[in-house]
């Protein structure tokens, strides 16, 4: 049976059904006309490629690709793959390099990926070569379009992708532009290598109502109960969602009440060094925690003073790669700095309220394994999806999926 | 080289990764100064100068910290860590501490009995004397991806 002759439940939006994160075909559909199609996806931070002729390497879905900042200072991308026999061009993780030189044949290119030199072209002393009217170009690495918005980097394998701005739309990007208030500076990165399909790991980002729940280190120190004030916006297509907790101290006791696992229990549960979670209100508006999201795979989160861009890699059906880059202000001082490396304690594959969601993923990926056509039930909040004021609700995640179906026509 | 003060942290280093591997993880924080560091971090971004760790602790409270959130609001599945500690490199030693350094592989077990090779790297040490604990104990991996997450300490 092919995907596109399996149904979505008749319950539409409350349900996914587990085929999505299972069919080797639908995997295959999704690079087509998700990651290759009309969207937007992050590349890297513009602090990462600063230097004119610098680069790094990194993939869209599954495409190979290269960053590029010109030596005029424009950026670029391109796919990663030569020409001539497909080799990749660019073997380095990041650098600086005056052209690209694909180290199979030594075929040459320019920091936009034009062709600039074939090996050998009219071979030696009238010997060997190519025909006049070869055309090598024919097989040249595909484009990006590539658009900077914040200091972050993102390209578009479509010419039909709206502009990156228009893309990201105005319930969400004056939460983008919240955080990135001053010049970029990479604090560091690292690979989080999740044991599941990279949907499951977006539901997760999506997924207001778990962070309360599953991550125990947020509520035993009551850092976000959904008791504290915050609220969801979602895209109008469903497709991108921010999240935020302001910095209030709870004292409700709904989750004790609530006989919730997380609750504080009988041993209150206190931190012997509290400085870990000092929060500075650098950004003035008094919110603690902000998850943002982009479809496909890209996420902005401040979380105190922690910021991060995170980048979802599918690699594989049941495996996705999840680069983390921490970053900072460029004027931060020694103690703000301080502050920043010791709040990375919360996230990335040891962060105290983030190490859980990767066992989390991994556990509906292990557990649907016999169920493709039974599903998730996502009703809280009922079917809607929109923004709103509570988080007690699945609105964004009916969102994503919302916008998954429309990308796929399913 | 004082070879009796070579199998002083040798043994040091042994008795950390055997209480780390047999689950004994309230005596972690025993293993370093009251204002011992402790930090994980990969090769990557020491060979770029980039300060951002993976686990990071500033004095045992911190350690402390680390521990009690393991085991009273961390959740993840069961597992073990199998610590491979290498002969040690060790500086001459100036009054007060010595600098080792200590490669080691980590292999992690799940309840199902997976076995993989979780993690490698060296251990860059600074550990006092005359009474031998980590006052800085850097943890730098040799790979920059780590498999689902990182509950145990390396």
């Amino acid at each position: 049976m092919t995907r596109m002759q399996r149904s979505w439940p008749a319950e539409g939006a409350t349900r996914v059904p587990y085929w999505v994160y299972q069919d080797e075909e639908i995997y295959r559909e999704e690079q087509r006309r998700i990651f290759h199609g009309p969207t937007w996806n992050y590349l890297c931070l513009e602090a990462e490629v600063a230097e004119p002729g610098s680069f790094l390497t990194t993939f869209v879905g599954e495409m190979p690709v290269v960053v590029t900042r010109d030596p005029q200072g424009a950026l670029h991308a391109f796919e990663n793959r030569c020409a001539h026999r497909g080799a990749l061009i660019c073997m380095q993780a990041r650098g600086r390099a005056e052209r690209f030189n694909c180290i199979y044949h030594n075929w040459t290119y320019d920091h936009a990926g034009n062709l600039t030199n074939v090996a050998f072209r009219k071979g030696i002393a009238g010997k060997g070569g190519m025909p006049a009217d070869a055309h090598p170009e024919s097989q040249a690495p595909k484009k990006l379009r590539v658009e900077a918005i914040c200091g972050l980097v993102f390209g578009t394998l479509s010419d039909r992708t709206p502009a990156l701005a228009d893309y990201i739309g105005p319930q969400i990007l004056p939460r983008m532009k919240r955080v990135t208030v001053k010049p970029l500076k990479v604090l560091g990165t690292y690979t989080q290598v999740l044991p599941n399909n990279w949907k499951l790991y977006m539901d997760n980002v999506k997924d207001t109502y778990h962070a309360s729940l599953l991550h125990l280190f947020f509520t035993r120190f009551r850092i976000n109960r959904l008791t504290q004030k915050g609220g969801v916006f979602v895209s109008d297509d469903g497709a991108h969602h921010c999240t935020y907790t302001e910095i209030v101290e709870d004292r409700g006791d709904a989750y004790e009440t609530g006989g919730m696992r997380s609750a504080g229990g009988a041993h209150d549960f206190r931190l012997q060094s509290p400085e870990l979670l000092e929060q500075e209100d650098e950004l003035g508006d008094n919110v603690s925690i902000q998850i943002l999201s982009l479809f496909p795979g890209f996420v902005l989160h401040q979380i105190r003073n922690s910021l991060a861009a995170r980048q979802v890699i599918p690699k594989g059906l049941e495996r996705t790669e999840l680069n983390w880059t921490l970053f900072g202000f460029a004027d931060d001082d020694a103690a703000m700095l301080r502050r920043r490396l010791l709040q990375s304690n919360l996230v990335g594959p040891a962060g105290y309220i983030s190490m859980e969601d990767g066992a989390a993923t991994g556990f509906v990926q292990r557990g649907v394994r016999a169920s493709p056509d039974r599903a998730s039930v996502i009703e809280m909040g009922g079917a809607h999806i929109g923004s709103g004021d509570s988080r007690i609700t699945e609105t964004a995640v009916r969102g994503l999926w919302k916008a998954w179906r429309s990308y796929m026509q399913v | 080289m004082d070879l009796e003060l070579r199998l002083r942290v040798e043994e040091l280093h042994a008795r950390y990764a055997h209480a780390l591997d047999n689950d004994e993880l309230e005596r972690w924080p025993d293993f370093f100064t009251p204002n011992g560091r402790y930090r994980i971090t990969t090769a990557e971004n020491e060979a770029r100068g980039l300060p951002l760790p993976v686990l990071y602790a500033e004095g045992q409270a911190m350690l402390r910290d680390r521990i009690a959130s393991l085991r009273h609001a961390n959740i993840y599945e069961p597992q073990r860590y199998r610590h491979m500690v290498s002969a040690v490199l060790l500086d001459e030693p100036d009054t007060t501490s010595i600098r080792s350094i200590a490669h080691f592989l980590c292999l992690r077990i799940m309840e199902n009995g997976e076995s993989v090779l979780y993690a490698s790297g060296r251990y860059v040490d600074r550990i006092t004397l005359p009474e031998l604990r980590y006052d800085e104990r850097i943890v730098i991996c040799d790979s920059r991806r780590f498999d689902t997450l990182l509950a145990i300490p390396l």
